[in-house]
């Protein structure tokens, strides 16, 4: 449904009343702008000085670094988050009660504890001098459980009919799992999965706080460290470490779309979930939301077995 | 066990001060979440462009850096040494402002249309055919993804604590650096936390329960 449903094609006093508005609020926008510029630059951070730091090309590898590291520490939650999760994930749906009883213990422990906490914890009791590894496992833990049950949804919106099939041709639990279902369920999850990745992306800029230098704290310590004009140049340094965050994680999410594209136009197999959108971004119950999710294509088992795969996107 | 004894009341003020930073923030995110999915519905070109550029905005930075902006820039613009504590509200009611945004906007999508139509046939304006019809219906679908990120909001007040804030995370940092084993800190401040995320989601529930209709 877009927009226009709720209001009408506007007549002559309408359209004269949106413009008026149009330009009131567009007033209003570039009122507050200004008056944070004027502010700003009234207390001398728009100074040219200010933003010439960046020019330094001390400052610029000391940037170059941060994104390093904070790309380094991504890479090792991104894999551990994936690792445990898949593990979790599996653990949740075992058939032994006290492995799906351990695995739901630690994933709602975990999901409910907030994870500047754990990452914390995890660096004062543990790994009080690699910073690095406590972010990444405080990340790992914490994103792991999110990504268990995305994909402990994933696997139970695999059709029924897949499960039967593949125990009736004699596979063993484990094939089931590893070759039939966890397959279909990445598949149809990878957007939510990857929108968690987002989130995990963000997250790592909580190693500001356990002084692990990724990009946020370089940031700080640029700030801190440089002086210009007898003041620290916090608001140049905050706004091009935004910018520079915005970007990694819009280049992230937009991969989100695309595969969401891509796999909504294959025809064959599971379609993807619609993105979980804002539950998935904030690592809240997207599990949940997602538990029942649709079946686009054929391959639901019913009609000959043999519908699901190997005839690639017809059309 | 003895560390929370001994440092019962600091114990108490951090708690109460999760409590009140999350509601102050929720109640900020919930105002201009609205506001603003209003905005990006609205038939005014402008106030949808800045919803947008506000969702994208804030939805993709980290809100440790949003709290770095309001500490060390939003003084600067508005008045110099404000609270820490309004200043984390405003940090953590503007980022969740931005997913509340979204979460109404697709709760406004899924209204059936026949509603906004029979509005606008009685000759309701746009706000008219929003609030008194279409706003409080979605209400009901809007709800279970509000729980969530309610429950997101509390969890990301702890970030507040790094800010000189008066909260949980504090009260970790503090007994930890006072040289107290992790392990109960971390256990006690677990449970306070899963108090108040029981509590959010609790109310969430009998919300849902209430508003419940039989289809």
């Amino acid at each position: 449904m877009s927009a226009s449903v709720l209001f009408d094609a506007p007549g002559p006093k309408a359209v004269v009343r949106n413009r008026l508005y149009a330009v009131l609020g567009t007033l209003a926008i570039l009122g507050l702008l200004a008056l944070t510029i004027v502010r700003l630059s009234n207390k001398g951070h728009l100074a040219p000085e200010m933003w010439d730091i960046f020019n330094y090309a001390g400052i610029r590898q000391n940037i170059a670094d941060a994104i390093l590291a904070t790309l380094k520490v991504f890479g090792i939650a991104a894999v551990g988050s994936l690792v445990l999760g898949v593990l979790l994930a599996v653990a949740r749906l075992s058939d032994h009660k006290p492995v799906r009883w351990l695995a739901t213990g630690f994933i709602e422990l975990f999901r409910s504890i907030p994870l500047l906490i754990t990452i914390y914890a995890v660096w004062v009791g543990f790994l009080t001098d690699y910073s690095m590894w406590a972010l990444a496992v405080g990340l790992s833990i914490y994103n792991g459980c999110v990504q268990a049950e995305v994909l402990r949804a994933g696997v139970n919106s695999v059709p029924r009919g897949q499960r039967e099939a593949a125990y009736a041709l004699g596979m063993s639990k484990t094939q089931v799992m590893t070759t039939v279902l966890l397959p279909q369920a990445v598949r149809a999850m990878l957007p939510t999965i990857i929108s968690q990745l987002v989130v995990t992306l963000k997250d790592t800029s909580l190693g500001f706080i356990i002084l692990y230098p990724e990009l946020l704290q370089t940031a700080r310590l640029i700030a801190s460290n440089t002086q210009v004009n007898g003041m620290y140049p916090y608001v140049s340094t905050i706004v091009v470490v935004g910018a520079i965050y915005v970007a990694m994680c819009l280049a992230l999410s937009g991969l989100a779309t695309w595969i969401e594209k891509r796999g909504r136009r294959a025809k064959t197999g599971i379609g993807p979930a619609a993105p979980a959108g804002n539950a998935a971004v904030l690592g809240g119950d997207a599990g949940n939301a997602n538990a029942n999710t649709i079946l686009l294509g054929g391959g639901d088992g019913g009609t000959g077995g043999g519908d699901g795969g190997a005839h690639g996107p017809g059309n | 066990m003895n560390v929370l004894l001994d440092h019962f009341s600091e114990f108490r003020d951090g708690f109460i001060g999760t409590v009140s930073i999350t509601a102050v923030s929720t109640a900020i995110a919930l105002v201009l979440g609205i506001v603003i999915a209003g905005f990006r519905v609205s038939p005014v070109p402008p106030l949808r462009w800045f919803g947008t550029a506000w969702v994208t905005l804030l939805r993709n930075t980290p809100l440790t850096l949003l709290f770095l902006v309001t500490t060390f820039v939003v003084p600067e613009i508005l008045f110099p040494g404000m609270s820490a504590f309004v200043l984390g509200s405003i940090a953590l009611g503007f980022y969740t402002s931005s997913f509340v945004c979204e979460a109404v906007r697709s709760g406004i999508n899924t209204v059936p249309l026949g509603q906004a139509e029979a509005a606008r046939s009685l000759g309701m304006t746009f706000s008219q055919t929003l609030r008194l019809i279409v706003l409080p219906q979605a209400t009901r679908t809007v709800l279970p993804p509000l729980s969530s990120i309610l429950i997101a909001l509390t969890k990301n007040s702890a970030i507040a604590g790094a800010f000189s804030v008066t909260e949980l995370f504090g009260w970790q940092k503090l007994m930890s650096e006072e040289g107290y084993d992790i392990v109960p800190i971390f256990l006690w401040v677990s449970l306070a936390y899963l108090v108040v995320t029981f509590f959010v989601s609790g109310v969430f529930r009998t919300l849902e329960r209430r508003l419940e209709v039989a289809r």
